[in-house]
């Protein structure tokens, strides 16, 4: 789930970047309203986390320019101003949600789920697939009765796979939710996460496309 | 306590008492001597009266002398005081001839010939003398003077004893228009009195009389500063709230992470973003409270004077293990003697802040200069940068509260050059930044040499 993170505080922006990839978000951080504006149009975000106090303009305002713009991207607003006015003003202005500083990471990540389930229309917070339900709460899945773990990383892709059922995903665009812009890329990790998915959820259920990337088998019987 | 009402009616009473009693003090002057010169001329007259009837010869001395008691008289009063009038005539040789009836046996008067006064029987009389050398006789006619005073006294009495009845009376109506006048007043205060500590709104003034404006006005400024004191308390205090939040949600965060951590290297990371946003955090409380120090700073007694050479070598000397840690050389240059003030911890707030400020802009390697520049009427604190300066876009804001530049580093509070401008203020100061040649920034500190009163 790529999300896009605006705070202009250094050891907040860290945290959260740090805190959301922990929890199974694959985040891009930004400091001002500018750079946001830059990386929404370099890049496609599933949700955007915003602060309000930005050092080059309110929160608020950015917010303005996207729902004038027609973008229905889910948007949870941070900040420290959690007045009823403040809150109600968020919300108006078109954002999804609203959380005060300070905050548990944990109910940051879960509102995110949140948002990006409705987003998604589904009911239940669970990414399904070929028999196959993955809770990206707790970056766990289930099959045929029995838990299959995933590490962090194994978890991002699959996720990011399952969102989309059928849809290719590109190995820059799987390394991308993997790490953020400021990080080295490992070579071949991709390959080796792809692998070990294949070892727990059998060879078949990620295909490979040549030259292109990967994506979900097609499901085989489909309940009615 | 004093009380309006009280002085006004102290006044007025006093005053009219005043004004009634020298009025009656005047009318008793004017009426004696009225008195006396009406008197002193029935004297005269009678006097002439008894001779002449003497030199007609057609009535005895003694009926003649008894002539002053039935003298014609317009008024009964006058008959009255004129049958009071005695007669005596006597022979130039020394005898009593004749006198009027009831006239004292003494001699009235040993005066040769007119106007006298003595005593006769134990009162005074006043006697006039007419001596006729052609009869060879002395006619004396004379009144008691303590008739005349009795007439005088009755004339005054006569006029006090209606202005006591109508004192208290008017004692009553000043009091009711003293009270009458002063309501506005009554009113003004009920109204205050009736006001929740909230309700800093002007008191209308469009009813109070034109006497009570200048305190209503003086009232509605008072009123209006505290407001606007309370006001930016106010702004101040949610301000301040909110900025902490923020570094609260990343230390709340980062210590989140530093315990779900997979890994040593997650865990040190978070650990060290920890104590390094602990620390400014510190620092940001540090500023709210020296913020607020120095905005309230009152003049104390026991503030002794101290010399700013000696003031900018303690920051410099503080500020010396913050210059090393950034690789950055300070250096502090001023001559002892030149200046001292009583607001030594307002200047040093406003020198280490700036200071600070500089460390942080200036680029490792580089150097910052601090110097005390004695001037005609000013003292100059210079304090100058080899870092990036102000963008000339945030040049009017940066003395604002809590404003932070655009892609500023280190995260500061953004009260440092608040702090600077407030103790300026109240030091009568002035703070001047502009980009210094050859790059970096330059502040100045400009202080009126003079001392001033009142800064803490």
């Amino acid at each position: 789930m790529r999300l896009l993170i605006v705070e202009d505080d250094d050891t907040l922006r860290d945290g959260l970047t740090v805190g959301l990839r922990l929890s199974g978000f694959s985040p891009e951080a930004v400091e001002t309203c500018a750079d946001a504006r830059h990386a929404l149009t370099l890049d496609r975000f599933e949700a955007l986390v915003l602060d309000m106090m930005l050092p080059d303009g309110s929160g608020l305002d950015l917010l303005r320019e996207l729902r004038a713009a027609g973008s229905d991207l889910p948007v949870l607003i941070l900040t420290a101003r959690d007045g009823l006015e403040d809150r109600v003003a968020g919300l108006d202005t078109g954002a999804d949600d609203y959380l005060g500083k300070p905050f548990e990471l944990q109910e940051l990540a879960a509102r995110l789920r949140a948002l990006l389930r409705r987003a998604q229309g589904r009911a239940e917070n669970l990414l399904e697939w070929n028999g196959l339900k993955l809770d990206p709460a707790r970056m766990q899945g289930r099959r045929a009765g029995r838990d299959i773990g995933f590490s962090r990383r194994e978890f991002t892709i699959l996720a990011a796979l399952m969102e989309r059922p059928g849809a290719i995903l590109g190995k820059a665009a799987l390394e991308q939710r993997l790490y953020g812009w400021q990080d080295e890329v490992e070579s071949n990790t991709v390959e080796v996460h792809i692998h070990n998915l294949r070892a727990k959820l059998g060879s078949a259920f990620i295909q490979t496309v040549r030259g292109a990337g990967y994506r979900l088998a097609p499901e085989e019987d489909r309940p009615a | 306590m004093s009380s309006i009402r009280r002085r006004l009616i102290l006044i007025l009473v006093l005053a009219t008492g005043a004004i009634w009693l020298s009025a009656l003090g005047w009318i008793q002057y004017t009426t004696q001597k009225e008195v006396t010169h009406v008197l002193d001329r029935r004297l005269e007259e009678a006097a002439h009266m008894v001779a002449s009837l003497i030199r007609d010869g057609n009535v005895s001395i003694g009926v003649a002398s008894n002539a002053v008691r039935q003298a014609p008289a317009e008024e009964d009063e006058e008959y009255h005081l004129v049958r009071q009038l005695s007669c005596q005539v006597w022979g130039l040789d020394g005898y009593l001839i004749g006198d009027s009836e009831g006239a004292p046996q003494q001699e009235l008067s040993p005066a040769a010939a007119g106007f006298s006064e003595n005593m006769v029987e134990g009162e005074l009389w006043r006697v006039f003398t007419l001596v006729d050398p052609d009869l060879g006789v002395r006619v004396l006619v004379g009144d008691a003077l303590a008739m005349r005073d009795h007439l005088v006294h009755g004339v005054v009495m006569g006029l006090l004893v209606p202005a006591l009845l109508v004192l208290p009376a008017l004692a009553l109506l000043i009091w009711w228009a003293v009270g009458h006048g002063l309501q506005p007043l009554d009113r003004i205060g009920r109204v205050m009195a009736a006001r929740p500590p909230s309700d800093l709104s002007p008191i209308d003034a469009s009813r109070a009389p034109k006497e009570v404006q200048p305190m209503i006005d003086a009232l509605n400024g008072l009123l209006r500063r505290v407001g606007g004191a309370r006001e930016r308390e106010r702004s101040f205090t949610a301000f301040a709230a909110h900025e902490l939040k923020t570094p609260l949600a990343g230390l709340r965060t980062q210590a989140e992470i530093a315990r779900m951590a997979p890994d040593a290297a997650t865990r040190q990371k978070a650990l060290d973003q920890l104590s390094g946003a602990v620390e400014r955090t510190d620092r940001m409380v540090k500023q709210l409270l020296e913020m607020t120090a120095v905005e309230h700073a009152r003049p104390t007694p026991e503030t002794r004077l101290r010399d700013s050479a000696e003031i900018l070598r303690a920051t410099v000397a503080d500020l010396q293990p913050l210059a090393q840690k950034r690789g950055v050389r300070l250096e502090g240059q001023a001559d002892a003697g030149l200046w001292q003030t009583g607001c030594a911890p307002l200047l040093q707030a406003a020198l280490r802040n700036l200071i600070e400020n500089a460390l942080i802009a200036a680029p490792a390697g580089s150097a910052v200069e601090v110097a005390m520049i004695p001037e005609d009427k000013h003292i100059l604190f210079r304090i100058a940068d080899r870092g990036p300066g102000i963008a000339e876009a945030d040049r009017p804001h940066v003395m604002e509260r809590f404003f932070r530049a655009a892609g500023a580093k280190g995260s500061g509070s953004g009260l440092g050059l608040a702090i600077v401008a407030a103790a300026m203020d109240r030091m009568e100061g002035e703070i001047r930044l502009s980009p210094r040649p050859g790059g970096g920034e330059l502040a100045e500190l400009i202080l009126p040499r003079a001392p001033r009163p009142g800064c803490g």
